[in-house]
């Protein structure tokens, strides 16, 4: 009996890959960029007060310091909010939101509308400035007790959050 | 103050001003006789440093001028307790329970009826001598954040109970049911309970070393109080080197006796340890079927009753040990919001036969996997990857030290290796999983083999995970959200875990609650 279910149910397009994934905003690559911007400037400051100060004098090569650094920085500036970007999507269905994130370590996560205890939206300054919003919704279970969705404009962040809300019934427990 | 040795107080008006009672009940302090059990814990806990305190000292004389000292040490902490209490009210109201605490900041909880999983009371051996009972109302909120009333009087605590059972289940049922009657263990079936017999068995089975870590925990705590070497070198030294030349005196044979008792000594001493713990925690084991859920008492010194609605219970654990195994004893846990004792689940069946699980598993509408099912084994890719890994880090260790202490170590890993190989074609063995009945079924363990049972529609959201390796490769790990526990299955291949997920969300999303309950 489960055989005929399995067949029937392969068809689905959910049950395939990333196809059928919405893209988030393009300003999101923007605000990963300046993230990461931000996390490495503390970096490349201490690594230029090495290189000014100088503590080994002349025993290490100029450079040595600020090089790898710099080296690092654009390489996570240049490729990484573009990876992420392209791996970030979402599937708001009738009934449910698929949530995909991640390059390395891939999560692909549904939450059935019917098992949100309360949604939140999010606007941290640097999304505010871009004008985007995170939707986070939150469910009961231990694990995924909090699935957020970044990297959405601040009206569709709104809507959806009427749309799912209109499915939350009382008692889901 | 006089008046607060009533039980339980109500307060006069002037001491809330603050508080509006607009419905419900009048404000409320807990019973005045807890003072006196917190009393003495605080005392029990301060009397190992005051011993200390002599100790140090050396002298009595000397220790006699810490009196003064800890008289008002005991002062402080009495007036501190007893203004904790003072300022500790709560109000049961038409639809929450508040509780307002604190000395100097003070803080106001409030819990809807519909949002309380459990109501559990507790009973810590001092606090049952006076008849009095610590009453938690679990909201499944985590880390600790319940709503706490210690100590109140044991009637008060059942009336609590059925308050909140009766707002619960809402207005009509408040005229149907009688709460004495409700309170009654008449009204109960009794689905499992563990005598002494049983008691003394299950003990043996809880075979425990843990006494020996307890006693050098202890050496290790009490250090500071005395020189253990001292010790030893006066009382154990002697003695043990005497022993030691009389062993070697006596030859061979005379040894491996000697060997053996001492094994046999450890042996006892587990058994031992086993079989007491199991008494402290378990005696009086009684799990019954009420009206509303089920109502679990176990205890001989702590003496705990917890009631669990049966909609609440989320899944269940059907666990095992591998050698109580092969005499068929399994463990029974359900799997709900709130917690038991700092642990994820409600254990209702500690110790039992699988004839003795099926009832208790069918009360609580879960179904256990029936023979028909068909399991899917999960792919070796998995297993294969991490033993490689790990093979990879041993070999790596191995060479290192090999090349920097002596060569003859690089034969080292190999039994290592071998180790490692066979317990992941093990762990791979033992996990499987499977759907049927509208449930999901989860396998694993190695030496402890559980096995989780999960309605599909109590589940709360669905991943699929994936490591850089999994992605590679084309597996996946399968994470349920479920509430109060975890549920996830490793190794799954993408293509399953996909089909897995769908069928769990369209069972979920499907459910529009008129959804016919398999009996």
């Amino acid at each position: 009996m489960s055989d005929v279910e399995g067949i029937e149910r392969a068809k689905v397009p959910e049950a395939g890959g990333d196809e059928g994934l919405t893209p988030v905003h393009p300003n999101y690559r923007t605000v990963l960029r300046i993230t990461i911007a931000l996390t490495a400037l503390p970096f490349l400051v201490g690594a230029s007060v090495l290189e000014l100060v100088r503590p080994f004098d002349d025993a290490v090569p100029g450079g040595i310091f600020v090089g790898p650094v710099l080296l690092l920085a654009g390489f996570f500036l240049w490729r990484w909010p573009r990876r992420r970007y392209q791996a970030r999507g979402y599937d708001l269905g009738r009934d449910r939101l698929r949530v995909a994130r991640g390059v390395w370590w891939r999560s692909d996560t549904i939450v059935p509308f019917g098992r949100v205890q309360h949604i939140d939206v999010d606007r941290g300054p640097l999304e505010r400035a871009f004008g985007l919003s995170t939707i986070v919704l939150h469910t009961a279970g231990n694990h995924n007790a909090s699935v957020s969705l970044p990297g959405l404009l601040d009206e569709d962040a709104l809507a959806m959050r009427e749309e799912i809300r209109a499915h939350i019934k009382r008692d889901t427990l | 103050m006089i008046d607060a040795a009533e039980t339980p107080a109500p307060i006069a008006p002037e001491d809330h001003a603050a508080v509006t009672v607009a419905e419900g009940e009048p404000v409320r302090r807990t019973a005045p006789i807890g003072l006196l059990v917190r009393l003495v814990d605080s005392v029990r806990q301060a009397i190992l440093p005051a011993i200390g305190i002599f100790f140090v000292a050396g002298e009595v004389r000397e220790a006699l001028g810490f009196l003064p000292l800890l008289g008002l040490v005991v002062m402080v902490i009495g007036f501190v307790t007893w203004l904790g209490w003072w300022k500790t009210t709560y109000r049961v109201g038409a639809e929450d329970i508040r509780v307002e605490s604190g000395i100097v900041s003070r803080q106001a909880r409030s819990v809807p009826y519909e949002r309380i999983q459990d109501v559990s009371l507790e009973q810590p051996l001092v606090a049952r001598l006076f008849g009095l009972v610590r009453v938690k109302f679990e909201t499944g909120a985590g880390g600790g954040e319940d709503l706490n009333l210690a100590y109140v009087t044991e009637s008060e605590a059942e009336r609590l109970r059925e308050t909140v059972r009766a707002q619960r289940e809402g207005a009509l049922d408040i005229d149907a049911d009688d709460p004495a009657a409700e309170a009654a263990t008449a009204d109960g079936q009794a689905l499992f309970a563990m005598d002494e017999k049983r008691l003394l068995r299950f003990g043996l089975f809880e075979f425990s070393l843990v006494i020996f870590a307890v006693i050098f925990g202890a050496i290790g705590q009490l250090d500071f109080l005395f020189s253990w070497d001292d010790m030893y070198d006066a009382v154990l030294g002697d003695a043990l080197e005497g022993q030691g030349r009389k062993l070697a005196a006596m030859g061979l044979a005379a040894q491996v006796l000697s060997a053996i008792a001492a094994a046999a000594g450890v042996v006892a001493l587990g058994l031992v340890t086993g079989v007491v713990q199991t008494f402290v925690r378990d005696h009086g084991f009684l799990l019954e079927r009420t009206a509303k859920g089920f109502r679990r008492r176990r205890g001989l010194f702590t003496r705990t009753d917890v009631v669990m609605p049966a909609h609440r219970v989320q899944a269940m654990t059907l666990g095992t040990k591998w050698f109580r195994r092969l005499f068929g004893w399994h463990s029974l846990k359900f799997v709900s919001l709130a917690s038991d004792a700092k642990k994820a689940s409600h254990v209702v069946v500690p110790f039992g036969q699988m004839d003795e699980i099926v009832p208790v598993a069918e009360a609580a509408r879960i179904a256990l996997p029936p023979e028909s099912i068909a399991w899917v084994r999960p792919t070796p890719k998995a297993w294969i990857d991490t033993a490689l890994i790990v093979s990879a880090g041993i070999l790596v260790i191995g060479a290192v030290v090999a090349t920097t202490v002596s060569p003859w170590l690089l034969a080292a890993p190999v039994p290592l290796l071998a180790v490692v190989g066979g317990l992941s074609w093990f762990s791979w063995r033992r996990h499987r999983h499977a759907t049927a009945l509208e449930q999901v079924f989860v396998r694993t363990g190695i030496l402890s083999p559980q096995l989780t049972a999960a309605p599909k529609v109590k589940l709360q959201s669905v991943e699929i995970a994936q490591g850089p390796l999994a992605q590679w490769r084309g597996y996946a790990t399968v994470q349920f959200g479920l509430a109060g526990g975890t549920m996830e299955i490793p190794g799954v291949p993408i293509d399953e875990a996909r089909r897995l997920r769908h069928e769990v969300i369209e069972a979920i999303a499907a459910v529009d609650f008129s959804v016919a309950q398999e009996a």
